[in-house]
């Protein structure tokens, strides 16, 4: 494996302690306990700009940790998908070129097309099938309960994810902040 | 400011005292036995055991009250929807069907899919002493230390220690912006439209994350200004050795796993099956 840069380090820190502060927040739906995740987009940025070990590393800890201070408890079947989606997403980070401001439309395209397969094989593969091997809960119970976080996290992750990466690009990368005068 | 959250209290009892890696090791042994058994005698036995903890731990229920509650009603619904999904999964389990009340359709109240939910809820409170027992008497710089100590690389112990102190930092900003932009007039709750809603959760969290990773960019500048990373090793000021304690606790967590999947797996299945 490779070794972890300061950066890294740091990153993955504060970026977890930012999941796990936006577990508070969420936006309701309308169905009941179902509720859009903004942290889920936070995890995909971060792994979009960090790349999949921070990523990945922020979805477990950050999940498990959080999941532990606002419940009291850890559903590990939960848990793990989340640090998958981080490496899916986070693969592709150098494409992304969020922070070197590079992030155009293409590939914000690509950003999304990424989040919505790690998404799916998150939650419509991964927290179902470990839901049955370990709580043996029913199939079909945890298979709609996975579409819908499914769901739930490619809608908040398409709007917001993608919003913060544009954002990010153009202010957070200095370097290129200076426009060439004509 | 965060009065629901679950935070390190101090306090002097042995389990206190242990270090933050027996205390891993013990909670990972526990949710390793919760996660792979289904046996109920090794989950009670789990479920008064937790007990135990707790009051040797002098968690206080101010401490836990909200989260339990929160739980709980987590767990009711999770019960209601397995049976509403799927109301012969325990037969499915335990290969018999004993009818107590026909209710209406395919849905009727047997023993075994009671036997099964039960089973279902202790199984997700097994887990929940550990949790709050672990957050509550671990101290993070200590946890951080003590994990170096054992062999796990620094960088992993610093990043975790990263997150947990960052925790209360990045709570206080959150509730800074939160309230601001309250103050200039979002709306967060159910009157707003679900479009204005994602906007308005919009307005608190790009200025969050974008201080955030201001932040990142400072700590990291001042940890590379300092050296960090730069030697093989380095010197902790909280770390602890591990203690007879802490070896007693290792050693009974293992033992206590390899004891508790023995018995669920004696049989050849992780059930433990009344009926037959």
């Amino acid at each position: 494996m490779k070794k972890l840069g300061i950066k890294e380090v740091v990153a993955i820190g504060i970026g977890t302690a930012l999941f796990i502060v936006l577990t508070e927040v969420q936006v309701p739906i309308g169905i009941p306990n179902t509720a859009l995740q903004p942290r889920a987009a936070l995890l995909a940025f971060m792994a979009a700009v960090f790349g999949p070990i921070v990523g990945g590393a922020i979805g477990l800890i950050g999940h498990a940790l959080g999941d532990a201070v606002f419940y009291g408890s850890v559903w590990w079947s939960w848990v793990f998908p989340e640090a998958v989606l981080g490496i899916i997403v986070g693969v592709f980070a150098k494409k992304y070129a969020i922070k070197e401001g590079g992030f155009d439309k293409k590939a914000a395209v690509l950003f999304n097309v990424v989040q919505v397969i790690g998404n799916a094989v998150a939650w419509i593969l991964v927290a179902p099938v470990l839901d049955i091997l370990v709580y043996a809960e029913p199939a079909n119970k945890v298979f709609i309960q996975g579409f819908f976080a499914f769901l739930g996290n490619i809608i908040i992750t398409a709007i917001l994810g993608t919003l913060i990466a544009f954002g990010y690009t153009k202010i957070g990368a200095k370097s290129s902040s200076l426009k060439k005068e004509d | 400011m965060n009065g629901r959250i679950l935070t390190y209290e101090e306090k002097d009892t042995w389990i206190h005292r242990l270090s933050g890696v027996s205390k891993l090791i013990f909670f990972m042994a526990w949710s390793i036995t919760s996660m792979m058994t289904y046996d109920t005698r090794v989950l009670v036995v789990m479920l008064i055991l937790s007990l135990v903890i707790f009051k040797v731990s002098r968690t206080e229920w101010r401490q836990i009250s909200a989260v339990f509650k929160l739980i709980t009603v987590f767990m009711l619904i999770n019960l209601i929807a397995i049976f509403l999904f799927s109301p012969n999964q325990g037969t499915k389990i335990y290969g018999t069907e004993t009818v107590l009340y026909h209710l209406f359709g395919n849905y009727a109240i047997t023993t075994e899919q009671l036997f099964y939910e039960f089973n279902i809820m202790i199984k997700y409170f097994t887990i929940v002493p550990a949790v709050l027992m672990f957050l509550a008497t671990t101290n993070p710089s200590e946890f951080a230390a003590s994990l170096n100590r054992v062999g796990v690389s620094y960088n992993v112990g610093y990043a975790l220690a990263i997150a947990l102190r960052y925790v209360p930092d990045v709570q206080d900003d959150f509730h800074q912006i939160k309230n601001a932009q309250e103050a200039r007039g979002i709306e967060m709750s159910r009157k707003a439209s679900l479009m204005d809603r994602i906007k308005n959760v919009a307005a608190i969290i790009f200025p969050l994350i974008f201080s955030s990773m201001e932040r990142i960019d400072v700590v990291s500048s001042a940890m590379e200004l300092r050296g960090f990373g730069k030697n093989k090793k380095r010197t902790w000021y909280s770390g602890k050795a591990l203690q007879r304690n802490d070896y007693l606790v290792i050693i009974g967590a293992t033992v206590f796993m390899i004891v508790g999947l023995v018995i669920t797996y004696y049989d050849g299945n992780r059930f433990y099956n009344p009926f037959l």
